[in-house]
Order: structure tokens, then sequence, then C-alpha cells
């Protein structure tokens, strides 16, 4: 058993973005008593209890379970109850920030419903029809891939820090961003899933806009290999449909006849 | 409590080093694409019996040193690299890694993570000329290829006209292949042939085999990426000093 | 028909609202709206974060893949043994039996758990559990459970009203008429008007200090059930589980899973002795290994060996921690050692219990493939809620249906690991169904009276419009030192007269609470809202704890450390009657003989009980 090594800071100053709408806000430094081993979270709930009972934060788990309380945190994306104050210089205040990409609704809080909007865009796992025996079988080795995918808390921080649609407003109508590309990459290889969502990622989810920089697998704090388990494959999958310079051939000799398209929900 | 008036959104708070990464990979390519040019447009001066610079494999011009094949297929128009090179562009140019470095580090879209896009517009790889991306796979069936060559030429490099034997020229022609090896096998698009397009593995243990391994190779591919390129260099390197007279091959021939 | 309170407010009409979007809630919508009720789910916190995401472990269900001996028969009678008799054999009947579909359901709904070699669905061995029995995904099955119900719930175009906090369930001639709250992302005021109402609001952990529950577990339901007319039951039964994290500080109380111990943790005390030996009840005598060597064997060879004491029921081995540090055999920051290292390897323990070990190398330095760590009871489950019929999961309020964790009955006096997520999805299904079914039979949601809407804002806007007045998280957190000290694990009578004369203070003081800022994402002024609710229930918590006076699973009471057959008999049953709890005893409903013979064959279960379908 190791004790945490921290340098014995005894008060911690945060420079909190306060406000209602981003242009009229600002960030307000807090100091409050810290103790070791505490994360940024803590140090929020310590500026409630003590200096602004007011001040909006969303959370729930504080086990890094739940994806609620996404901010940035020194100017990178991070949960809040993941980061200890010990991973952060005790020089200097600590700048914690909402989520940039998403309108604020107050203080640290956005509004994330365009995530909530994303995921009503394309169809739910449809599973082919059991074995003889009655049983449904899917094997370890198949199964790994997707529950790679599936541990994604949404906490929309690969969202956030996505640039195709955090510095271009104009591409969030044409773009689904990170988290629902794993999430489609989920299905698309879910061992047993009988819908393809393959033409789909291409024209309506906006999966060519990714120039895949791979800011979204850096921050995700449940160290989901994003770009290169999810999104490259399904990029592949995609040229295997549509690229493909043989079956684009033969699109433009026997008419404009699109790959087929994907079976509506 | 002093309030700081600073916009929240347009702004990077980040006030780590976020910059060093992408002023190395300027840095870096920037160095490479110098060197291939310079090494590239050169008429002589990439063979050392038995070494054969990959910059100028296959060789098959007819200005050749030496032709791979036994004889030149194609006229000496251009200096013999030309023939080739646009094989290893082409499959790096649209590489997946190289293209999150060169996207961050030259285009600056962005330049670091939670750091704003230097662009106003962006279109992503839907529109021309990044849609051209997609044809990376058909650029790796052909750098595989040329890879083979590369095999070939560095097994040639262990032939001496006494014999058999080992020199440095061999080692290094030896781990470039090595490195191109793994470089051009832990490729995405490879990744996604050799299996990643199945749903189901079960009752596949070969593909299922083949697309693991190259799984862990491609958690390594941008580390491959750059040993590649530095043994690329050095080996075409060292037979321009061999060439130039600069050194001497220390080598151990077996007869 | 509409109503014009004074206050503006947004509306809206269903057939069934669903309060509550973890497991149950979500399950609930989900099978309401395929009744073809008209259905909305109201959250508390954004769709798909609910206290459902922190369990860990897994799923029970007797699914027969790992154990063909196991069945509904043996899943039944571990419940009941594990809740000391003291559960609903009937909702114990119903749960081991409709457990399986319910997982095979989310399986076809896109859940993937982690498989046998031969492609079904794997089971692990938990405690009290007979048999490996527990469907999971690594540790994080809560996560899976409520990311597939979300997904399906999207599939079905179900609306989910996020960030919505409900603080008044509205009554017309008994049977209930719509529910009134407040937008937290906007403080606008909300009537949601319908035909039935279905709670799944979870537990009220957020009283106590040392928690695994998060802000939201104010056992909201719980005082809106009371409130509409309804009756609490079991209250007195908190379940704290053994292993929470201790040190440091800042996560104390954080879960650690029981999936630790049953994929081969060991607890030890600080000389290293492995001290479960020494904890072994009468009751579970026959099926528990007495010395370490059998243990060791059982976790290669399971059939011919007694189970681990380690895995004991939840209740037992919290005690068992709680006497070793009592008793100065205590780690440094006061818990015991909880070790896998020394009999797993890195590989295993990353691959079957990833998120604890990112848990402790993040937030404690603590690699928990290398040593031991640190760990003690942590308040985690409220094994009593709101009394329901066992088939329909109705209350005794027309129209009133509650499912989950806030609900009462399955689990007795104490919880077995794994029976949380199967009681909501089966639970959960039920009240669903019926909420819909008791929907379709009435013409038009119950009128709302509008001074009824009036009381209700004024209150709510109290808080705001006080100025200097009492703070908030002061009562929150004096409340929360109130429950862990004299509510905790061990109790006693004098403990709980204190605790009931602070609360009602903190009752007092509520009543002058203020909260500075507008209605717009206010966390104070949400708290003191929310304040109503953890009082209630801390109350009734507490009252019932002082008038059960015997030692029964979740409830140990120092001054009565025996479990007395009499109190075996009853439920405390709780109502709430002009404006005060009222508390009295019931008799438990009688289990028949064919399964009181399942339950009291001591290991004797029919082992080859017909598969039961629905």
């Amino acid at each position: 058993m190791s004790e945490a090594v921290e340098p014995a800071r005894r008060e911690a100053t945060v420079r909190v973005f306060r406000g209602e709408d981003r242009a009229s806000g600002g960030f307000v430094d807090y100091t409050v008593p810290v103790d070791p081993g505490m994360v940024v979270l803590d140090v929020m709930f310590r500026v409630q209890q003590m200096r602004a009972p007011d001040l909006a934060v969303r959370w729930n788990c504080k086990a890094g379970k739940c994806g609620s309380c996404s901010a940035e945190v020194n100017g990178r994306p991070r949960l809040m109850c993941m980061t200890r104050l010990s991973s952060l210089p005790a020089t200097e205040p600590i700048t914690v920030a909402p989520m940039a990409t998403f309108p604020l609704v107050r203080d640290l809080v956005t509004d994330v419903s365009f995530n909530y909007e994303k995921a009503r865009t394309f169809p739910n796992v449809k599973l082919a029809p059991p074995g003889p025996d009655g049983k449904r079988r899917m094997y370890q080795e198949e199964v790994d891939r997707v529950q790679e995918f599936h541990k994604c808390i949404e906490c929309f921080l690969c969202q956030n820090v996505c640039h195709v649609i955090r510095d271009h407003e104009e591409n969030k109508a044409a773009y689904s961003g990170p988290r629902f590309f794993v999430k489609m990459a989920a299905l698309e290889m879910h061992p047993l899933d009988t819908h393809s969502r393959v033409e789909m990622l291409r024209a309506k989810h906006g999966l060519g806009l990714c120039n895949i920089t791979k800011c979204c697998t850096e921050v995700c704090p449940e160290s989901i290999r994003i770009t290169d388990n999810a999104i490259i494959p399904l990029k592949e999958r995609v040229v295997s449909e549509y690229y493909d310079p043989l079956a684009w051939v033969k699109r433009r000799i026997f008419g404009e006849k699109e790959p087929a398209a994907p079976a509506e929900r | 409590m002093a309030t700081t008036a600073l916009p929240a959104q347009r702004r990077a708070l980040r006030r780590d080093l976020w910059w060093l990464e992408p002023l190395l990979i300027v840095v870096g390519l920037g160095l490479f694409v110098v060197y291939a040019f310079v090494t590239g447009v050169q008429t002589k001066g990439y063979h050392y019996a038995p070494y054969l610079s990959p910059f100028a494999s296959p060789c098959i011009s007819a200005n050749c040193e030496t032709f791979s094949f036994g004889r030149a297929l194609l006229p000496a128009w251009f200096p013999p690299a030309f023939f080739v090179v646009w094989i290893p562009v082409a499959f790096r140019a649209t590489c997946y890694f190289l293209r999150r470095s060169y996207y961050r580090a030259f285009f600056w879209s962005p330049p670091a993570c939670a750091v704003p896009d230097a662009r106003s517009a962006y279109k992503g790889e839907t529109a021309f000329p990044f849609i051209l991306q997609n044809v990376h796979r058909y650029a790796w069936y052909l750098a595989a290829l040329l890879w083979v060559v590369d095999v070939y030429d560095a097994l040639l490099a262990f032939r001496f006209p006494a014999g058999f034997g080992i020199g440095l020229g061999s080692v290094l022609m030896t781990l470039d292949v090595v490195f191109l090896g793994l470089y051009v096998f832990s490729c995405h698009s490879c990744r996604y042939l050799c299996g990643g397009y199945l749903d189901r593995f079960h009752g596949r243990p070969f593909p299922y085999r083949v697309w693991s391994t190259v799984s862990r190779l491609n958690t390594r591919h941008g580390v491959f990426f750059w040993l590649s390129i530095l043994f690329v260099v050095l080996t075409d390197l060292y037979i321009r000093l061999l060439v130039s007279g600069a050194i001497t091959d220390p080598r151990i021939v077996f007869g | 028909m509409s109503v014009q309170p004074r206050a503006e407010h947004d509306e809206r009409t269903y057939d069934v609202i669903v309060i509550g979007g973890g497991g149950a809630g979500l399950r609930a919508a989900i099978e309401a709206t395929s009744q073809g009720a008209k259905t909305a789910v109201v959250c508390k916190s954004l769709f798909g974060k609910a206290h459902t995401v922190m369990a860990e472990g897994g799923m029970a269900a007797a699914l027969r893949n790992v154990w063909p001996e196991d069945g509904w028969d043996v899943h039944f009678r571990d419940t009941m043994r594990g809740g000391k008799l003291l559960g609903n054999w009937r909702m114990a009947q119903i749960h081991a039996q409709e457990s399986p579909d319910r997982v095979l359901e989310l399986e076809e709904w896109g859940a993937m758990f982690d498989r046998t070699p031969d492609g079904l669905i794997l089971q692990r061995d938990f405690g009290g559990h007979r048999y490996a029995r527990l469907a999971h995904v690594g540790d994080r099955t809560g996560l899976e459970l409520i990311r597939t119900l979300q997904y399906r719930a999207i599939e079905l175009g179900i609306d989910v009203l996020m960030e919505c906090n409900i603080q008044r369930l509205l009554m017309d001639d008994g049977h209930v008429a719509g529910a009134f709250g407040y937008w937290r992302q906007t403080g606008r005021y909300i009537l949601l008007r319908a035909k039935a109402i279905v709670l799944a609001t979870g537990g009220a952990g957020r009283s106590w200090r040392v928690t695994t529950n998060s802000w939201e577990s104010t056992g909201d339901g719980l005082r809106l059930a009371l409130e509409a007319g309804a009756e609490l039951m079991d209250i007195e039964f908190v379940q704290f589980h053994p292993t929470g994290m201790v040190w440091p500080l800042s996560v104390r109380g954080l879960l650690v899973t029981e999936g630790v111990r049953g994929d081969g943790g060991t607890l030890k005390n600080k000389d290293g002795e492995r001290f479960m030996f020494r904890y072994i009840p009468e009751f579970f005598k026959a099926e528990t290994a007495d010395n370490a060597a059998e243990a060791d064997r059982w976790y290669e060879d399971k059939k011919n060996n007694r189970r681990t004491p380690d895995l004991l029921p939840r209740d037992e081995v919290a005690r068992a921690i709680n006497s070793e540090v009592k008793a100065g055999r205590g780690t440094p920051h006061g818990g015991v050692w909880l070790d896998i290292a020394s009999r797993r390897s890195a590989d295993y323990i990353k691959r079957r219990l990833p998120s604890m070990y990112v848990q402790f190398k993040e937030l404690a330095d603590v690699d928990i493939t290398k040593e031991a760590f640190e760990i003690g009871p942590t308040c985690h489950y409220f094994m009593g809620g709101i009394r329901v019929d066992a088939d329909s999961t109705a209350t005794t309020v027309r129209g009133l249906f509650a499912a989950g964790e806030c609900a009462a009955g399955l689990h007795g006096a104490n919880r077995l690991g794994g029976n949380s997520l199967s009681d909501l999805v089966v639970f959960g299904r039920r009240a669903g169904l019926h909420a819909a079914q008791f929907a379709a039979a009435q013409r038009a949601p119950g009128a709302v009276d509008p001074t009824e809407l009036d009381a209700a804002v004024a209150r709510m806007r109290a808080p705001l419009e006080r100025q200097g007045g009492e703070d908030p998280y002061a009562i929150q957190s004096d409340l929360q030192d109130t429950m862990q000290d004299l509510v905790g694990l061990i109790r006693t009578q004098s403990e709980l007269d204190e605790a009931l004369v602070r609360i009602r203070s903190y009752r007092e003081r509520l009543s002058r609470v203020s909260a500075p800022g507008a209605a717009r994402y206010n966390p104070g002024w949400n708290l003191a809202l929310d304040l109503e609710s953890m009082l209630t229930v801390s109350e009734a918590v507490t009252r019932a704890a002082s008038l059960r006076k015997e030692s029964r699973g979740g409830h140990t009471r120092d001054d009565f450390p025996k479990a007395d057959p009499e109190w075996a008999k009853v439920n405390v049953v709780v109502r709430r009657t002009d404006g005060e709890l009222a508390l009295q005893t019931e008799p438990l409903p009688q289990m028949p003989a064919e399964l009181s013979e399942i339950v009291t064959g001591e290991g004797k279960a029919t082992a080859a009980a017909a598969p039961h379908t629905t």
C-alpha cells in the first residue's frame, strides 16, 4: 500500500467560469482549503459549500462511471471527478471552464441535447434469429471488440473536443461525432446484428468530415481507442461499399444507383 | 474575488506545451521531404554493390546503375527514383497516422486538442482533395508489392562477389525492410483487409489470428512510420557515403 | 380541461409517467410504451446517468449456463435466506422465475455479456448465491444495462424529460392525477398530467456520510409516495456494502465491487489473518468453508469444496469488518485489507475488473494487481421502500406503482449482490405493464386542483425568496454525520433517540432555509428542496430502526444483538397521517408450504426444477 505522495497543498485557487452566457460571463477566482487526494470536483463542492452555493456543476457518481462532470480543466477536456489536484501544477490557479462545443446553461453546465438528438438518428440493433436450439451464441473473441465500445460512459468529451463541431458550428447538422461513431461501430460489428449503417454513416452522419486527428481518443476517460478501433474501421467499410473503384465505375456506367439503402428502423 | 474577463469559447485555455508536438512533426517531416527530394533527383550514387538504396528500388529505367530485374523496363526519361517513388508517396500521404500528423502540424485543423482550428471553413475528407484519402487501401496493395521487392534487395545485399557475407550495409538494408514491413503490415487498411471486415470471428480462426496480430502491430503504427523513415534515410545515406568514398563498408564475407 | 395557477408552467399529458430514469424506470417505460401507453420518463439527471451505472458485479438469473444444477428454486431459496426470511415470498418467486427471460431480452436489445466458451452468457460467483449465477460485463454490468435500456427507449421514441425534478404528486379523489416539479436547467415549473404513475426513484443513501450514492439518491419517491397516501415497509433495513474505498478521504465510500471477492479476493486484517472464518453464522455453516485450505480449494474446485466465507451475504461481511476494526485489527485508515493480487495474475485482474484497477490507480495511487488495498463498509442500498403488491407492483394508492430500489419486499432484511439489477428489470417490466393496463382503463387523467399547484409553487419558491436563512449544504452535512454516527451499521436505542431529536431540529432549520441566486440550474436551491425527502426518509429509517428490537440482516442493534423469532413474523410499515409519520407492525404474508420447503430444506433445494417460462 503506497501513500499518495503529493506536495503539501493546503489550499487551492480555482478560476471558474461563471455566467449564463459566454459573452457576459467570466472567470472568478475562489480559494478554498483542500485535503490530500482531492479531485477537482471536490474543490467545486468546497466552493459551493463555502463561497458560492449556487455554482452550477453537473455531477452524479463521482467515480468516473456516469460521465456527468465533463469540463475543461486547465484547457483540457476532463472529468472533474477523475482529475486529481496532485496532477495539476500547484503554482498557478486551476482553470475550470464549461465544455466549449455546447450551448451554456450556466457556469460549468452546458446543454448537451445535441447528443441526445443525434442518438435518435440511426437504427438500433436487430438480431438474427436464435439458433436451432433456441439459443443465441456469440463468442468472447468477437464480443471483445464490441465490449470496448460499450465502455462508453457518454461524457461527451469526445464530442466536445472534436474540432469538426467545436470550431465549426455549421457542421453540427451533418455530423454525428465520435460518440456516435463508436456507437455505430458497436452496432456494425455486432456479431448478430442484421442492419447495415455503412452508407448512412457516409451520407447522413458525416463520417467523412472526421480527419482522424485523434483528439477524441486523447480525451476519452474510458481509454476507448475511438479513432483506431471505431472510426477508421468504419471508414474502411465505407471505402468497400462506396469508394471501391470498380464499384464506382459500375455506378457511373450503369446509372446513379447508390449502394443498397440501409434498412430503416 | 477577482473577475477575469476571458471569452470562454474562442481561446485556447491550455497552458501546457501543446505546440511542441506539431513543431516536432513539422521539423521531422520537413527534414525528410527535403532529404528525399535531394536524393530522389540524383541520377547516380544510389548503388554500391551489392547494396541498392531503397529510394531507387526497384531500379527499372534505362539510366539505372543496376537493374533490379536484370534489364531496363522503361526508357531513361527521369532520375530512376521517379518511376517508383509515387507508390510510397501515395501510401504514406494517405496513411491514417500521417494524416493525423499533418492535419495537425501543417493544416492546423486543429493544431492540438482543444486549440482552435486555424481556418474558418472545413469540409474534412468529404471534398476534393482530401476525399482522395479513401484510396489508401489501393496504395497499400502497391506498397506491399514494393516491400516484396525491398525484401529481395535486402537478400541480394548479402551476396558479395566472393560469396555470402554480411556488411554493415546488409544489416542496414535488413533493418530497413523489417521496419518497412512492420509499417506496411501494421496499416489500418491492412488490418481491415485481413479480418477487420468480418463481424464474426468464431469459426474463422485464421483471419482472427492474423487480424489480432495486425491489431497489436497497429497500436505502434506511428512508431513504425518514423522508424521506417529513419532507416530508409540511414540506408540511403550510408550507400551514398560509400559511393562517395567517404567511408568504407565493414564486412565479413564467408566466400 | 386546463388549470390556471398563478405561476407560469409547462404542461404535458401522458397515459403513464415514470419518475426515475434508472434501470427500473426505463424498463417500466419500455413496457408501458410497448403496451400502447403514451409514456414519459422523468430523470433527475441526464438520460442514462442514473445510479444504476454504479452496479458493477452483475445481474443474478438462473440461466444455467455455467451450472445446470441451478434453477429458479435455488435462486428463490438463496434470495429468501439472504433476506433473513423477511422477504416477500411471492416477489422472490417471481424474481427468480422471470429474471432469466429479462436477461435474454437485454441481449436481444443489444447488451453484450461476457461469454462462456460455448458462446452463451457467462455467469460469475457472488456472495450468498449458491451457484455462479451473475450475468456480467467485466465490472460494469450496470452501465451495460442502462445503456441497453436507454437505446431501446430511444428506439421506441419514448419521451425523456431530463434534469426534471418532481416535487409533488397530484391526487384526484384518491387516485393519482399527475406530478408537479421543475426543470433544473431553467427553473421553470412543469405539470405532468397522467392516468398512472410509476415511481422508480431509487434509494436514499445520500443521507449518510460514507456512501456509494450520488446527490440524486435522496429518497424523493419514498416521500412522494408517503405524501400521496402510500406506505413504506422494511425501511429500517439499509445495506452497508462491505467493500467501499476508505482512502483517500475524498473517495471514502466509493464502491468496490463484490466481484473482487467473487473473482478471488480475500479479506485480511492488519495481522494478515483471514478473519472471516471467525464470523460464519450458524445459518450458513453447512455451506461455508471453515478453514483456509478448503476455501482456497473452492476457487479451483467448486463442486467438492464449500465456498469461502469472504462471500457470505453482505450484512455478515460488513459486520465482521466493523468488528475487526473496532477490535483494533484494522488498517491505517480504519478499514481492512482486500487482497486479490496474491491469488490472481495482473492480466486476469485487469481483464475481469478493469474499472476497479483504474479506480484505485487513478484515485488512490494503488495498484490492485500488486498489493492489497483498504476497504470498509459504505452505505449502499435500501432494502425497504414503498410497499407494493407482489404481482402488479401497485401501491395502496390507485394508479401509483413502484419498482426497483424504491420498492420494498423482494430483498427482505438484506439484499444479495446481483439481485438488484435483475429486480430492476423484472419488476420494472411488471410496473410498466400494470401501469399501462391501469391507464387504459381510465378515460382521462384526473382533475388537477390549482390551489395544490399554488401550494407546491409557494413551497418550492420559498428558499429562493428567503434571505440569509439556513444553509442547505450545512443541514445536509449535519444530517449525514447524524445518520452515519447514530443510524449506521450498528444501532442502539439511545443513539437512535438522539438521532431523532437531531433530525427534528434539522426539519426546523429546513423551514428557514435559503438558497441565494436564481432558479436556473441552482444546486443550492435543488438541495434545499431535496432535503425535504432526505429528512422524511431519515426519520422513517430511524423510527423503524428504533421499533425493531432485534438484529436481522441490514439492521443490527447493539442492545438486541440476536434475531428474534417474533420479529421474523412482521414487517414495520410506515404511513403518513395528519402530516406525521405513523409506524406499526404487520404480519408477513404466509408462504405456501411447497415454497417454504425449498427454503428450509437446508442446501437441498430441488436442483432439477423445471425451467420456468413466462
